[in-house]
């Protein structure tokens, strides 16, 4: 039995020189750099491809959004390459229809969640766009960056979202979308209905009523389809300036990259209790 | 010899018996009003939606095509009422997201007669030109598919077809608008054998009426053809009866394999209400515009079987037929299958059978019922129709695992027919976690 027990381990030691496949060492050494949480934020199937494409040189360490100034830097100096500088990115919510502004006009019960609530007649709020506020976004985020805020809007943690895209999919009525922080114009709203029916189903709506447009630099707004469409390619010349004739403060402003700013003349909403079921 | 049945599996496997409540069976069809506004929406069916073909502010007349179907898989609208076209914008709709509408504002003193026909000899017509009739007068499914009929229609040669099932089971409680249709026009829908089994090539024809509408059977009966191509059958009364496999089962004795068509097994379907509807309007080539649609509920002051110009808004339906609650709980369809509904502004469409109407306070008690995890009992594996297992099936739709559930549970042949959510004895929304689940398959397999 002992005979046959070395006989086997000799044929396996012989396999393994044998069959051996050479793999760069420093894609082990670049993984374990990485921040392994495998949620793909980078475009790469996850953090073993990501180490495999960075030491192949087909992408920069910078592209992993997730880790660290100082885990990217460390890869950089491992691979004798550029760490490279991306734009941070966010995720970012187009609703402001919390439960103080946005009415009800039938109450959901069933499974708690949004995706559940959607496939119900699109879930209970007047708004058939708006934010649903079961908090799907917050559940599936893995990196704790998703809270809902008092008014059941979900809130992005500036330091903590890694732009994984996790919420972006989850979303049933695809209110979040990944932005870089210099896209500071923003518009909160996607509701398409004309102005009066937009702003009877919230107070925040987008009436498209085009006073940003006018107040924008040329090209930069545009109204369509009862919104407004901010060209992100001219947005060097965006200012705050749009913003501060909006009526219902659809249209905002992000000082810092989780808190917008709304103009002077938006509506003052002081209301912070829900709303009541209308019919 | 009835109990021999037993033993040679008279009807199909599993099932539930539900609470009837067929209490509008015995009220005839009365005609609603109409409401001062209708609205059309453009995709009332499966497939692309129609493109409208009036402009605001244009007169249109009552049966006036107003929109026209974009491709095969879609259908024209047609106007319900003669008045002026106020708006084409976005409304409500049933399932969630709005939709594109035509708006019309219907004349008052109007006499509100069919000005738009053009009548036509139908035997007369190659199979190709019978289908396009049908779609000119934009029939979808009625059971609640709302599939376009005409495409349904278009078998391929490949597969010959020898039985036309008819569905006159009307499994779901509650509705009664179908076993109506059957007592008050049974000629409509022998004409309406006739077209389909016209485009078919002559299979015998089975009608499938359950045994709780004897008044049904007997009103067909008597109009039935002599050469005996068609014939009747009383088929036991049991949920999900109306279900198209399900029936093809108890009448023809064969099963639908999973993945495939009913008419690879030489089978076609097609619900009483929709062939009603072909034999009425398609020799007079008129357009569908109206329905038989049940409204009942415990809200509901006058319930009965009303005759709704397609585009009633609900709200006007509602104040109509006395349900002036607070806080209503309104469903479109049955309550087995039927959808909720957020807005009373929703407009009713060509797929509504009926319409339950609750108050508020007497649902409450349900809608408090906790949830409770699952207790293994296997209730909804013993009822499934299909042979699926629920449980599991729930399961792993609460981990997201929905590829498995496809390709290991077989979640693409269970037809939502929520006898498990009925018998779950822990309160388990199994059917809306099913409903979510292909949902974001679909979307994964279109992405």
């Amino acid at each position: 039995m002992a005979g046959l027990g070395v006989v086997l381990a000799l044929l396996l030691a012989l396999a393994n020189k044998k069959l051996y496949v050479y793999e760069d060492p420093r894609i082990g050494e670049v993984e374990e750099l990485l921040p392994k949480s495998n949620c793909g934020a980078c475009g790469q199937a996850g953090c073993r491809d990501f180490a495999e494409k960075v030491v192949g040189g087909a992408i920069i360490p910078a592209q992993c959004t997730v880790s660290t100034p100082q885990q990217r830097q460390g890869i950089a100096d491992l691979l004798g390459v550029a760490a490279g500088t991306m734009e941070k990115k966010l995720a970012r919510l187009a609703c402001g229809g919390g439960h103080h502004v946005a009415f009800l006009r039938a109450r959901y019960a069933g499974l708690a969640t949004c995706r559940a609530a959607a496939v119900v007649s699109g879930g209970g709020k007047e708004c058939a766009w708006g934010c649903l506020g079961l908090g799907d976004c917050a559940s599936v985020c893995t990196f704790d960056a998703i809270h809902m805020d008092l008014h059941g809007l979900p809130r992005v943690d500036a330091d903590k979202c890694t732009a994984c895209n996790d919420c972006v999919e989850v979303c049933p009525k695809g209110l979040f979308s990944l932005e870089p922080v210099s896209h500071q114009l923003w518009v909160a709203c996607k509701n398409q209905a004309d102005g009066d029916t937009a702003e009877a189903a919230c107070e925040v709506a987008c009436t498209a009523c085009g006073k940003c447009v006018m107040d924008a630099p040329p090209a930069l707004l545009k109204l369509d389809g009862n919104l407004v469409v901010i060209n992100y390619a001219l947005n060097v010349w965006a200012t705050r300036q749009p913003i501060e004739r909006c009526p219902t403060g659809a249209i905002v402003w992000f000082d810092k990259p989780d808190t917008p700013v709304k103009g002077a003349a938006a509506r003052k909403i002081l209301r912070n209790d829900p709303l009541p079921l209308t019919h | 010899m009835k109990f021999l049945n037993y033993f040679r599996g008279e009807t199909f496997a599993r099932g539930i018996h539900p609470p009837q409540h067929k209490e509008t069976a015995t009220m005839p069809i009365r005609r609603l009003p109409f409401a001062p506004r209708l609205i059309v929406h453009l995709s009332q069916q499966v497939g692309r939606p129609a493109r409208p073909l009036v402009r605001v502010g244009q007169e249109v007349v009552r049966g006036q095509p107003i929109a026209a179907a974009e491709g095969f898989i879609s259908v024209p609208h047609h106007a319900p009422a003669s008045g002026v076209v106020e708006a084409i914008r976005l409304h409500p709709t049933a399932n969630g997201p709005w939709g594109e509408a035509i708006v019309i504002r219907v004349h008052p003193g109007s006499t509100q007669e069919v000005l738009w026909e053009q009548p036509q000899y139908l035997p007369a017509l190659d199979a190709d030109e019978l289908i396009e009739a049908v779609q000119d007068t934009g029939i979808v499914g009625l059971g609640g598919g709302v599939f376009p009929t005409h495409a349904k229609l278009k078998v391929p040669k490949e597969w010959p077809v020898d039985t036309l099932v008819v569905n006159g089971c009307e499994c779901e409680p509650y509705l009664t608008s179908d076993h109506r249709i059957m007592v008050e026009q049974p000629a409509d829908i022998i004409a309406g054998i006739g077209i389909v089994r016209q485009l078919l090539g002559g299979p015998r024809a089975i009608i499938g009426i359950e045994d709780n509408k004897p008044d049904a059977v007997e009103a067909i009966r008597a109009r039935l053809p002599d050469d005996g191509s068609v014939s009747v059958e009383a088929v036991p009364t049991k949920y999900p009866q109306g279900a198209g496999e399900m029936l093809i089962k108890t009448l023809a004795g064969r099963e639908v394999p999973p993945d495939s068509r009913s008419y690879q097994i030489g089978a076609y379907v097609q619900n009483v209400a929709t062939l009603a509807y072909m034999g009425a309007l398609m020799p007079k080539g008129r357009g569908f515009i109206e329905r038989v649609i049940t409204v009942v509920g415990t809200a509901v002051d006058r319930p009965g079987n009303y005759l709704v110009p397609i585009g009633t808004p609900l709200r006007f339906l509602l104040d109509y037929v006395g349900a002036r609650d607070q806080s209503l709980e309104v469903v479109f369809g049955g309550p087995m299958m039927g959808q909720a509904v957020g807005s009373l502004d929703t407009p009713v469409t060509k797929g509504v059978s009926g319409i339950l109407v609750f108050r508020g306070r007497d649902v409450a008690e349900r809608a408090a019922r906790k949830t409770y995890p699952c207790i293994k009992c296997g209730e909804c594996v013993e009822c499934c129709p299909m042979g699926l297992n629920p449980s599991t099936l729930g399961m792993l739709a609460a981990k997201r695992q929905y590829e498995l559930m496809s390709e290991r549970y077989f979640l693409g042949t269970c037809f939502e027919c929520g006898s498990c959510s009925y018998v779950c004895p822990a309160n388990i929304p199994l059917v809306q976690q099913f409903r979510v689940a292909k949902r974001i398959l679909r979307e994964k397999a279109a992405a």
